[in-house]
């Protein structure tokens, strides 16, 4: 194929919203969207703070079939509200992998999908947004002792806070070169700490550290991919197919500890360290 | 003097009652088994390695070694039908905010505490969340979120939430004073307890007479308080957190979810 015909051939999955990204991953005609907008379950709290709410409360839940298996996809919308997470969006994604793991134990072997662009906790929302989270970690543990759950971390928010929490719980991660991941958002750790050590205008140093590539190239995901919503695709579907991970990543805390104990944390870091220090294990 | 809180060490100590300390495991964790169960602190460590977590913020060792000190329990339990309870005290200003957290996936290592706390709960281990101080943001998620009950002390020093003050003013583009107005209307971006409280998800609130360090009836108090806990922990799920009015549209989504399942 020639570069032009590729380029033409190639559609742009980043460019795409929540709902159009959850009907791209889903087999032709088994979209099922569930409460979608025109149930209009919205957050209870941001009107009195003057924020308009959002019909589906950012957040999307689709059940259907990929590649013929049972799957529900949970895609935060990035762009209302920075994809933050209130109480109606949270409890969405909750309560929709509580029904994956129930459908589990009666020997429906439904998986799960989250298409994560998030800030984490809407701040509007605390406590409710963090309390939800804290279900999501827990229906994720739940969910994975029987089905895989792949997280997909595309761009262009990225996914931060107690979401790359979630993120860092599934058992496989896909991630793009647009993508971001990390607990801080550069914000808030330049506030906290402030500028020498993290200066969040600094775009080039925040991917490099945080960015997709690096996150790939330190064994922190499992799979890098272009922006392409055919080559995504596939690739979340060939995780599916291999069924648990042998060892989950947040389930190696002695290797971790291992290799931290081993480096020299006098220094600041550098990207290439962490690679060198993560990339020993890696298949 | 020091800027970091002492409660969680205190109460640690006191609960504990000078239970063996479980070795091999980074400095700013306290761990032990007493009668009650196994006891597990985050404790500020003033020489810690990694410098931006030396207050006793949540970072890359004390997450990963949370769930060292948790997986242990679970593996050690593992061919017992009686399963040791677990008891976070939970006294944490933050997560750490650093670059070499943020190089070194802090995010990882938090998800692998709650990763092991969710599988406790799970294998039938009664998981208790004693709050004692701060109990914030990605920190609690890691230390006490995963619990099947939470318990709080009734003191001002006593707050969950997502985000300190001055932070969260910077990111919603208000000053404090405003954020400080609207929280007080907004019972989930409230700092006090008896708002979290209003959420449904504590167990119980507790009031005791020295917060800072118990007293033999405060700790007689308390100890007994875990005690019902650990006896009222029926099923693994969280489902004990739903059904506050503040927390209604919780309970309708998932309510509407199973309908259309």
């Amino acid at each position: 194929m020639t570069d032009s015909a590729a380029l033409l051939n190639k559609h742009s999955f980043v460019e795409l919203g929540a709902r159009q990204r959850a009907k791209a991953l889903l087999d032709a005609g088994t979209f099922r969207e569930l409460l979608d907008p025109f149930q209009r379950v919205m957050s209870p709290w941001l009107e009195r703070q003057g924020v308009v709410p959002q019909a589906d409360d950012g957040v999307v839940i689709a059940k259907g079939l990929l590649d013929g298996l049972p799957v529900v996809i949970a895609a935060i919308e990035g762009a209302f509200q920075g994809g933050s997470l209130g109480e109606v969006g949270g409890a969405k994604i909750a309560g929709a992998l509580e029904l994956a793991a129930e459908d589990n134990r009666n020997g429906i072997p439904t998986c799960a999908v989250l298409l994560l662009e998030t800030g984490g906790v809407r701040l509007q929302e605390a406590n409710l947004g963090l309390a939800a989270i804290a279900d999501i970690h827990a229906a994720i543990v739940d969910l994975q002792r029987y089905q895989p759950v792949v997280g997909v971390v595309a761009g262009s928010v990225g996914c931060f806070g107690g979401m790359s929490i979630a993120a860092a719980l599934c058992s496989y991660l896909l991630v793009t070169q647009e993508a971001r991941l990390g607990l801080n958002g550069p914000q808030v750790i330049e506030q906290e700490a402030g500028i020498e050590e993290y200066d969040s205008r600094d775009r080039p140093f925040i991917w490099s550290l945080t960015g997709g590539e690096q996150r790939f190239a330190s064994g922190l995901v499992d799979r890098y991919v272009g922006d392409d919503v055919a080559k995504i695709r596939q690739q979340v579907g060939e995780l599916l197919q291999q069924g648990l991970p042998v060892q989950p990543r947040s389930q190696r805390a002695e290797w971790f500890l291992q290799r931290l104990a081993s480096l020299d944390t006098q220094a600041q870091i550098e990207p290439s360290v962490v690679r060198g220090l993560y990339q020993g294990e890696r298949s | 003097m020091s800027g970091y809180s002492l409660r969680g060490l205190n109460w640690f100590n006191a609960l504990s009652m000078g239970a063996k300390a479980v070795d091999g495991l980074p400095p700013s964790l306290r761990v032990a088994d007493a009668d009650l169960g196994r006891f597990i602190a985050v404790v500020a460590d003033p020489d810690n390695r990694f410098p931006r977590a030396r207050n006793g913020e949540v970072g890359l060792l004390e997450g990963w070694g949370l769930a060292k000190a948790v997986d242990d329990a679970i593996n050690a339990d593992r061919e017992n039908a009686q399963k040791r309870p677990i008891i976070a005290i939970v006294d944490v200003p933050s997560q750490a905010y650093g670059r070499r957290e943020e190089a070194l996936g802090i995010h990882q290592a938090l998800a692998g505490a709650a990763d092991s706390y969710a599988r406790a709960r799970l294998a039938g281990h009664p998981v208790i969340a004693l709050l004692v101080g701060k109990a914030m943001s990605g920190a609690f998620l890691a230390h006490g979120y995963q619990a099947n009950r939470i318990i709080a002390l009734r003191d001002p020093g006593v707050m969950v939430h997502a985000m300190g003050k001055a932070s969260a003013a910077r990111v919603t583009l208000r000053s404090v004073e405003e954020l400080e107005a609207l929280a007080a209307s907004v019972p989930p971006m409230a700092y006090d307890i008896d708002s979290y409280a209003s959420l449904g998800l504590l167990w119980e609130t507790l009031s005791v007479q020295q917060i800072e360090q118990p007293t033999t009836e405060d700790l007689a108090r308390v100890t007994e308080c875990l005690k019902q806990a650990i006896n009222d922990v029926t099923g693994s799920d969280l489902k004990g957190r739903l059904g506050a009015s503040n927390r209604a549209a919780s309970s309708r989504v998932r309510e509407l979810l199973r309908a259309q399942w």
